[in-house]
């Protein structure tokens, strides 16, 4: 049975508080933190982009896995922030790892389901043979228009996933995805910011897709709620996730572990997986886990996995895990954040 | 476009830190040298590809107040001698951390960065910064 063989995650260190943005646009901090129930995000430093989220992930994932670049045969990223238009960000993890020439290579753009939507390629490409063993990379820097509310949440951070046949530390048993045409979120060729569907976010857009996915898989797996031991869903906000977890009868103690959007907001493409990489972390061979993403425009993706005894030798080498990424981290006011994040431009002959 | 090549020649080193290895005499090099400077012809050919950990401790450290353009959004920072695991000094920008935390024999490690884009329509230049452990 194929699955992930290994796993890593990286989140910049510097962080900003909603109050801190709330205080700037003259916003009630109380209704921001009660609203989407975010404390603080990563905010990226100026010399971090998808690129080296991706590529600091991508090495975690290799030194947990014991593992070198030479055994990586694919490669896809998952992103909507990608530093090039042209240009994959998969060649320059690629370069960085030190994978051998021939080598698949893409990225992929779904909102923020393009990393999953990866991993699914990669799966795919495993169980048809074509490969042994390859990477799916899902990392955003994303964006959020000064004073909107997205900029309360949008933050920074990836996770990448190793899929092969052999040492598999958690068999993906099943997979399958939900897809509609729906306004809820989307940016223009050379935007800077996205816009929302406002009305359409929350239920035609969000929780239709999360709950339509994961009731699809728990009736092809013929599984209930109570079978699964975590559940980790996209987390653009930090009471979405917990709502659509209570409408299918999940309880905290099987979303708590992979829950990370009030500690780190949402970072987009990385979001489900950075919560599945925090609950690998912690995970028992036996274990269950339902992880479902979902992507703006909009779709889910659902996997039905199953530790195994081998994620042991994963934690034995002690390699940087979620939580600890969490720790130790520093926090900007907002004058330095809007310099960090180019919301304050220089001039083309400056910069 | 010159310096469009140079970084492209030079991206195993940038990148993931290749060095090499002189199969006369073992000592390490990084960047990678074509000839050992100690050996000379005796090195010819025996010169092996070997891949640099990362791990290092600060043997220097100064604050540049000064940036140049692709660095404004970082300055002051902080560019220092890094004496590397298997050997080799090299000069490396230490970044996540102020001057106040560091100090000479502070244990690092490289990670992957942006060093510079060329304006907004060209190339991004990647390569190896420190991190304090």
């Amino acid at each position: 049975m194929s699955g992930i063989v290994s796993y890593g995650s990286y989140i910049p260190r510097y962080r900003i508080k909603p109050e801190e943005i709330a205080r700037v646009w003259g916003v009630d901090p109380e209704t921001i933190r009660n609203g989407i129930f975010i404390l603080s995000k990563s905010v990226p430093s100026p010399d971090e982009d998808v690129a080296t989220i991706s590529v600091e992930s991508a090495r975690n994932a290799l030194r947990r896995g014991g593992l070198k670049g030479k055994a990586i045969e694919a490669i896809y990223v998952g992103s909507e922030s990608h530093p090039y238009a042209v240009k994959p960000t998969a060649t320059i993890v690629s370069a960085a790892i030190g994978t051998e020439f021939s080598t698949f290579a893409a990225d992929y753009e779904f909102a923020c389901k393009a990393g999953t939507a990866g991993m699914q390629n990669v799966l795919g490409m495993v169980n048809s043979g074509i490969i042994k063993t390859g990477m799916a990379i899902g990392s955003d820097t994303s964006q959020g228009a000064p004073g909107d509310v997205l900029e309360y949440s949008a933050s920074a951070g990836g996770t990448a996933m190793i899929i092969g046949r052999e040492n598999v530390a958690a068999e993906i048993k099943s997979t399958l995805s939900v897809t509609s045409d729906t306004p809820d979120f989307w940016r223009r060729e050379g935007q800077p910011y996205p816009t929302h569907g406002e009305r359409f976010t929350g239920e035609p857009a969000y929780f239709r897709h999360i709950t339509s996915a994961s009731k699809m898989m728990m009736e092809r797996m013929g599984t209930k709620p109570e079978d699964y031991d975590y559940v980790v869903f996209h987390q653009p906000n930090g009471k979405f996730p917990t709502r659509a977890a209570k409408m299918l009868g999940f309880s905290e103690k099987q979303y708590n572990e992979g829950l990370l959007t009030p500690y780190i907001g949402n970072t987009y493409s990385g979001s489900m997986m950075i919560g599945l990489s925090s609950i690998l972390d912690v995970a028992r061979g036996g274990n269950r886990i339902l992880a479902v993403s979902f992507g703006s425009g909009a779709g889910s993706d659902a996997f039905h996995i199953e530790v195994t005894d081998e994620i042991e030798k994963l934690h034995n080498r002690k390699v940087t895990t979620v939580r600890d990424m969490l720790k130790n981290v520093k926090f900007l006011d907002y004058a330095i954040y809007a310099k960090f994040k180019r919301k304050i431009v220089f001039g083309e002959e400056i910069e | 476009m010159g310096e469009l090549s140079r970084m492209w020649r030079e991206m195993p080193s940038r990148y993931r830190m290749q060095g090499d290895r002189c199969g006369n005499c073992d000592q390490v090099y990084f960047p990678p040298r074509e000839i050992c400077p100690v050996c000379h012809r005796d090195s010819i050919g025996k010169m092996k590809d070997v891949d640099i950990d990362g791990a290092g401790e600060i043997l220097s450290f100064t604050v540049v107040h000064e940036a140049p353009p692709a660095f404004l959004r970082q300055k002051p920072y902080i560019i220092a001698l890094v004496k590397l695991k298997e050997g080799p000094v090299i000069t490396g920008q230490i970044v996540d951390t102020v001057p106040e935390e560091i100090d000479i024999g502070t244990k690092v490690r490289s990670v992957f960065r942006k060093i510079s884009e060329d304006g907004k329509s060209g190339v991004i230049h990647y390569g190896y910064k420190f991190v304090p452990e």
